[in-house]
């Protein structure tokens, strides 16, 4: 069952081509990872599936609803406000800089929007909550303030808020880039184990190594077009392209 | 000199110029968020003229818009404002366009990336703002608001242009006719007392509001 699938995504900004027609798919329970280099549109795609940016043209269809699709001119054109407010509640995102809310305790920045916008009661999202973090292996900070935690303690946090409103897909935009090298490991076990739960998970990353490991699929992206796409030991172990090539031989050298 | 009127006198305009404090605080703070709301809108309808509505209340003296509110609304509009009432509304209004503006800065110092979280979970607009982007500016407005309200307090005294008997209009009435200055003295104590009270009001909040960063 298709959880994702964007066709033909186009977008400019201010007649800068950042995404120049592409297409990904992905299925339940699979994990995509999009590698590439800076300023290739990975993060720009990412927030186009996320609606925190509009495409020009192309389709997003999430869960079997159409977030967007093309007219006859083959200009976008979205849902209503209501079925994208809805379609949103299937998707997760988990940010490069955690973007915690500094005034809310832990407890209320994973409860906050269960009991806001699910309607869940307090002591049902508290509880939901409490599983979680005790999976982030934070069950001890449920009282602290995200200035209080380390940037891997903030990001799990991060994790389990998005985790907490169920999403069907759970998306990350570069997960461990704000954080110091040995606190990356920590995130990456997270995403592992949930990975190994069968989450579908789409992560935008520079860490070849994990994308090797955990992803299903691998996408390369460069100057907003998709360069070569596979399986893991396909696109690492018999890459193709020229471009990806060089790409990865720079992650090699270091 | 006869103290126990002048003091008596003093108190009685005291109360005078904290109603005005207070009256303005309580209408010029919400009007304030709205004025800062559609200060930001792209709607251009409403924004030019919020626009050139704060250009003349901080572009005019404060002074000229009591005299404005008391004298002018008459001839104008055949409205006649008593003179409380038309201290409280150039006070409210000039000082909506002082607060807009704070919050404005407020609000537009909060990372995007807070709207963004609060949008990908599924907040509306409105429970966005108020219960995760509101929150946060409180806690850095702060400082320019305390500015804003020692101003407000000695700014009462303005009120006297249009007859209205607040603290330093008593002074001022006792100091030329006894031709004795404690009355200042005095006067300028009442001030700093207000002024001690806004201040520790302050610091209170800022020391509740530390918890994070």
């Amino acid at each position: 069952m298709h959880i994702l699938t964007a066709k033909d995504i186009c977008k400019s900004f201010d007649g800068t081509k950042v995404l120049n027609g592409i297409s990904i798919e992905v299925t339940k329970g699979q994990v995509l990872a999009i590698i590439g280099p800076s300023g290739s549109g990975k993060s720009t795609m990412l927030r186009c599936v996320t609606q925190l940016e509009t495409v020009d043209s192309g389709e997003i269809t999430i869960c079997g609803d159409t977030l967007v699709k093309n007219d006859g001119n083959g200009r976008a054109v979205y849902s209503d406000k209501a079925a994208c407010s809805k379609i949103g509640l299937h998707i997760g995102l988990v940010f490069q800089n955690f973007n915690l809310f500094p005034h809310l305790s832990v407890m209320q920045n994973i409860t906050e929007a269960p009991i806001r916008v699910l309607r869940r009661s307090k002591a049902e999202a508290e509880a939901a909550a409490k599983e979680l973090l005790q999976k982030m292996d934070l069950a001890d900070k449920a009282d602290a303030y995200p200035c209080q935690l380390s940037g891997g303690q903030q990001q799990r946090v991060s994790i389990a808020r998005a985790l907490a409103m169920n999403p069907d897909i759970l998306f990350f935009d570069e997960p461990t880039s704000a954080l110091d090298p040995e606190l990356t490991g920590e995130i990456l076990k997270v995403i592992r184990e949930l990975a190994a739960e069968h989450m579908t998970m789409v992560v935008v990353t520079h860490e070849m190594k994990f994308a090797r490991d955990v992803a299903d699929y691998v996408v390369f992206m460069d100057n907003g077009t998709i360069v070569e796409q596979g399986n893991p030991e396909q696109l690492f172990g018999n890459t193709q392209n020229d471009r990806t090539k060089a790409f990865l031989s720079r992650f090699n050298e270091n | 000199m006869n103290y126990q009127a002048l003091l008596t006198q003093m108190l009685e305009a005291t109360l005078m110029s904290l109603r005005i404090f207070f009256v303005t605080l309580i209408f010029s703070l919400p009007l304030g968020l709205l004025v800062a709301k559609g200060r930001m809108t792209k709607v251009r309808l409403i924004n030019l003229p919020v626009r050139l509505y704060i250009l003349l209340m901080r572009g005019t003296p404060l002074m000229l818009q009591l005299l404005f509110f008391f004298y002018a609304l008459k001839p104008l509009f055949g409205i006649q404002l008593d003179r409380v009432l038309a201290a409280e509304v150039a006070f409210v209004l000039n000082y909506a366009a002082y607060f807009a503006e704070i919050f404005r800065g407020g609000i537009e110092g909060i990372p995007r990336g807070q709207h963004e979280a609060a949008k990908v979970l599924g907040f509306t607009r409105g429970q966005t703002f108020f219960r995760i982007i509101l929150p946060q500016v409180v806690k850095h407005i702060i400082p320019p608001m305390g500015n804003e309200f020692i101003t407000l307090v000695k700014d009462t005294s303005l009120a006297q242009v249009i007859g209205i008997v607040e603290l330093l209009k008593v002074t001022s009435n006792w100091v030329s006719s006894a031709v004795n200055m404690t009355p200042l003295v005095i006067a300028g104590a009442f001030y700093l007392v207000m002024n001690g009270a806004v201040t520790r009001f302050f610091t209170m909040a800022e020391n509740r509001l530390n918890y994070y960063r």
